[in-house]
């Protein structure tokens, strides 16, 4: 979905000249700074973009970007964008939601939306919070978690978002974070280029109501043994220098010492993203604590990535095909129906 | 034999039988038959609620019933002449709606012991009971008439009974002196490139027409004259068919794309059916997964400056409630069709009712006027919804479009126009600045007080829009207390301010300064209309208005409505238009109403506005 250049433009002509309004140290910023910075990169012009939004913290983002958009209705961003690009197949749609707008209220126009795979990208802001409305859980966090509507813990079984998508049989599937710009800006890039609904799923820190949800995949400390990042064509290693992978036993991923084991690279696991089967296993890396032995590191990059006809096409399509076997439409005919009859 | 020939001037015949008796096909077949012949014709169509209720019950009992005449009809006729039934639970059903001395018409295969039974009938065949003897009764054994028709033909036995329904319109060609023509090509073209089930159908229905001939039975046939309609060309039309073509028509004169965002509902689903056909006229319709997507999906269709149409009923239309108060906030145009059903929640799903005003008006979160124009009849959806269309485009607000049940299913003859007839459409879209130093200003407006619509593509106009309120003329986000009641009462006077590019108010039938004006709006046009001519004729100083424009209301309403002494509302719910009318103009106007799934009858109109000159 690249829109040719006219004159070279930067990152702040993406900008809007009004406040930005997210707490201080809110992970968005870093997202609307990597955005701008992707647009500018890959030449994307400023009337020829639309970003549509539902409402939570993150669904502000259409408002700081120097392009046409609309700030929507909670959860319904992706029934906007249908429209949208329905009529509109010439411009270029990025869609802004939480994970409480596209996961709990919009759940149902999320996997529809990717079903039919309309060419748009969807930047899922997951700070498994409810952050707008100040502190309640949301249908990513995880179970146990305090919060202002669960104080003693949650009870529900979380989403794995990634899972559910490509469940719905998206065709673009990836996973960032908020504190990694330049991996987060290599995965916008290649979701800018996917035709068809590319799904990016970004761990977003919530400073106010769920800080260092994210630390352990985040932070120097912890984030080479916890994260792995997928390459195409490449082995899954991770770790310290590198110095794991995961091997296949049949369907089972096991995490391999390299030097102890003494485990060839070749032998490993080599990321095909192209494969939605083991796509979906990737996904199912999923372990929520990170300390437990033999835990899966969590996985970022780009999972999945198929080509499909996009609605849009299709839609396209059937007026052209209309238009060829029933010639132009006249209105005059039409009103006429098949059977008249004169009074004088 | 000889036959004698009669002249009628208006005859109302009832089709009922279960819904797998081609009852509504039988029924627009005669229609079309006499529409094309000239007459003037008014349908009303009563289906069952469930789609395959059981066979032979009364629950399953379809309906199709047909007022055509020498004269010029408004309705489709409070009591049938002619009750045609196909067993008996339709006579059961139907037999309430038949005039004294009326005709029955009855299939006597219908009329076995298992059909009694389950029409809870009992032992008693009602056909061979005294409580018919004030009706004229004729049994005829259409099942196995069609059968020995079609003895030779090869079909089995349950395909040859399904061309029963043709063998009842060829007989009723026969009784009312029609060709089969019409009929002959609507089969041909139904069956195409299954010769055989076009003679086997074409051979019942002419075997119905000669049973009339022979039969000692029917000694006498009737004429019914063509009407004196206005001149002009003519079809027949159903009133969710007119909607759909209104809703064509708007695109194609304001030169714009059209999307049609809808999920199915009964019974505004049959516009979504007929406007999926037309794709050549580059119509876009899209099936989304729930009522709210299909509003969402029109707003976005909107902002990238398309004809947005999104149509429901009922639960649907209270989904889309949320989209809509976003596209009074954005100030971006929509039209929401509304084809009315019995409620409240799933209610009478099959049902007329004209209980969704309120919501219509008031039914949205914070201060959110929209315009509000309701169709009268089949034909005039066409109008109406192509006027919702040029008033949501020329002043940038969703427009709700009133339709419901009775008028999107009945049918009538309607003088199309020309496409070149019709007023032009005039979107204003915003050009592209000339100083690109100077910022664009998305929310200020005109003298209408209607802003541009500035989409997507146009260099230097980019901007957001959004739920949150808006700073006067920037389109910012603004919690300013001032600027929110300056935008609250903007909003609402760019929508009064419509008043001055609609109509004056006129009356349907009588004259000013009356004794009662009886003030309709919707589908209840015929029934009031009707009435109030036959007052008229009769001597009574009443009059009749109907409105179209709801909100706003046209400009001279109130000097219309304080000419009158009395005023009276009918309406088809537990008093919603009266109520307005009431608080807006301080007058002490009387309701009638009615909510029983059913339209008015011209009596029942008539009953009412007597008794009030009487009062
Ligand atoms: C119909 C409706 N219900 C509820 C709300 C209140 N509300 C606003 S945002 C939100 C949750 C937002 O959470 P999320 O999508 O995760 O966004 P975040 O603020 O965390 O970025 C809720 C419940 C609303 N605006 N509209
Ligand atoms: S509440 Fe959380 S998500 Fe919202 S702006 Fe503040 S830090 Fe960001
Ligand atoms: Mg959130």
């Amino acid at each position: 979905m690249t829109t040719p250049t006219s004159n070279i433009k930067t990152a702040k002509d993406y900008a809007t000249d009004q406040d930005v309004r997210w707490c201080p140290g809110c992970g968005d910023y870093s997202i609307l700074k990597q955005v701008q910075s992707v647009l500018a990169d890959e030449g994307v012009k400023t009337e020829d973009t639309v970003f549509i939004s539902g409402i939570g913290c993150s669904s502000r983002f259409p408002y700081y970007m120097n392009t046409y958009g609309i700030h929507s209705i909670h959860g319904r961003a992706p029934a906007l964008v249908s429209g949208l690009r329905s009529v509109r197949p010439d411009l270029s749609v990025w869609m802004i939601t939480g994970d409480g707008d596209s996961l709990s209220i919009g759940g149902n126009h999320l996997i529809h939306i990717l079903r039919r795979n309309f060419d748009v990208n969807i930047l899922l802001f997951n700070n498994e919070i409810y952050g707008l409305t100040k502190g309640q859980y949301s249908p990513t966090s995880p179970s146990g978690q305090i919060s202002k509507s669960t104080p003693m813990g949650s009870i529900d079984h979380p989403f794995n978002p990634l899972a559910l998508c490509l469940g719905a049989d998206a065709t673009f599937v990836a996973r960032a974070m908020d504190r990694d710009p330049k991996q987060l800006r290599s995965i916008l890039a290649a979701a800018n280029n996917h035709k068809g609904t590319s799904l990016v799923e970004i761990y977003q820190n919530c400073n106010v109501f769920n800080d260092g949800a994210f630390f352990v995949y985040t932070e120097k400390q912890s984030k080479p043994q916890s994260t792995l990042f997928l390459e195409h064509g490449e082995p899954l290693v991770f770790g310290e220098g590198n110095t794991k992978g995961i091997k296949l036993d049949g369907f089972k991923p096991i995490i391999v010492d390299l030097e102890a084991d003494g485990v060839l690279k070749d032998e490993l696991w080599i990321h095909d993203k192209h494969d939605q089967v083991k796509a979906l296993m990737l996904t199912r890396f999923f372990d929520d604590n990170q300390n437990a032995e033999n835990a899966l590191p969590r996985p970022f990059g780009i999972f999945y990535e198929t080509q499909r006809g996009t609605y849009e096409d299709a839609l396209h399509e059937q007026l052209k095909h209309a238009r060829e076997i029933k010639g132009e439409g006249d209105l005059d005919k039409l009103l006429a129906g098949t059977n008249t009859w004169e009074i004088n | 034999m000889e036959k004698t020939l009669e002249l009628k001037k208006e005859v109302t015949i009832l089709f009922a039988g279960d819904s797998g008796d081609g009852i509504q096909l039988t029924g627009n077949q005669f229609t079309n038959t006499n529409a094309l012949f000239g007459n003037d014709v008014s349908t009303f169509p009563n289906f069952p609620a469930e789609i395959r209720a059981p066979q032979g019950t009364v629950a399953g009992v379809s309906g199709f019933q047909l007022n055509f005449g020498s004269l010029d009809l408004f309705s489709p006729g409070d009591m049938a002449d002619v009750l045609v039934v196909m067993n008996a639970a339709a006579l059961k059903a139907n037999i309430g709606n038949l005039k004294t001395g009326g005709t029955i018409i009855a299939n006597s295969s219908g009329f076995d012991k298992k059909n009694l039974r389950l029409a809870g009938y009992g032992d008693e065949n009602p056909l061979q009971a005294r409580s018919l003897d004030k009706y004229r009764v004729h049994e005829i054994d259409v099942t196995k008439l069609t059968r020995s028709a079609l003895v030779d033909s090869g079909l089995g036995t349950k395909e040859i009974d399904r061309s029963k329904n043709m063998f009842v319109l060829g007989f009723l060609y026969w009784m009312y002196s029609r060709s089969l023509e019409t009929t002959i090509k609507f089969i041909q073209n139904k069956f195409k490139g299954k010769q055989h089930l076009i003679d086997a159908n074409v051979k019942v229905l002419k075997a119905g027409y000669h049973y009339g001939d022979t039969s000692e039975t029917f000694t006498s046939r009737y004429d019914v004259k063509p009407a004196d309609l206005p001149k002009g060309t003519y079809r027949n039309v159903m009133g969710n068919q007119a909607t759909a073509l209104g809703i064509v028509a708007a695109a194609h004169r304001s030169n714009m794309q059209l999307l049609y965002a809808s999920y199915p509902i009964t019974p505004a689903s049959d516009i979504l059916h007929e406007l999926a056909r037309h794709k050549n006229f580059g119509v876009k319709t899209f099936q989304a997964e729930d009522e709210i997507a299909a509003a969402g999906a029109a707003i976005g269709a909107s902002f990238g400056g398309a004809l947005a149409v999104t149509a429901s009923s009922g639960p649907g239309i209270a989904l889309k409630t949320e989209a809509i108060g976003l596209a009074v906030m954005l100030e971006l145009p929509m039209v929401i069709v509304n084809v009315q059903r019995g409620g409240p929640s799933t209610g009478l799903p099959t049902k007329t009712e004209q209980s969704d005003l309120f919501q219509a008006l008031y039914g949205r979160n914070g201060e959110a006027q929209v315009v509000v124009i309701s169709a009268h009849s089949p034909s005039h959806c066409f109008d109406a919804v192509y006027e919702a269309c040029r008033i949501a485009v020329e002043h940038m607000t969703p427009v709700i479009f009133l339709s419901d049940g009775y008028m999107a299913n009945g049918s009538e003859p309607w003088a199309f126009p020309k496409s070149s007839d019709l007023k032009p459409i005039k979107p204003k879209f915003a050009k592209p600045l000339e100083n690109v130093e100077e910022k664009y200003l998305p929310y200020l407006r005109d003298e209408k007080l209607v802003r541009e619509w500035a989409i997507p593509g146009t260099k230097t106009l980019e901007h957001r829009v959004g739920g949150l309120e808006k700073e006067k003329d920037t389109g910012n986000v603004s919690y300013d207390p001032e600027n929110h009641e300056h935008m609250v009462k903007t909003r609402a006077a760019k929508i009064a301010k419509i008043a001055d590019y609609i109509p004056q108010q006129t009356l349907a039938a009588g004259e000013m300064d009356g004794d009662v004006l009886v003030l309709g709006w919707g589908s209840t046009y015929g029934a009031i209309k009707t009435a109030v001519n036959e007052l008229i004729a009769e001597g009574y100083k009443v009059a009749h208005a109907h409105l179209t424009y709801i909100n706003p209301m046209p400009n001279n309403i109130e000097e219309v409505l304080k000419s009158f002494k009395k005023i009276i509302i009918p309406e088809l719910n537990d008093a919603q238009m009266v109520n307005i009318i009431r608080s807006k103009f301080l007058l002490p106007a009387i309701p009638y109403n009615k909510i029983q799934g059913l339209p008015f009858t011209i009596q029942e109109i008539k009953a009412k506005v007597l008794e009030i000159l009487n009062a």
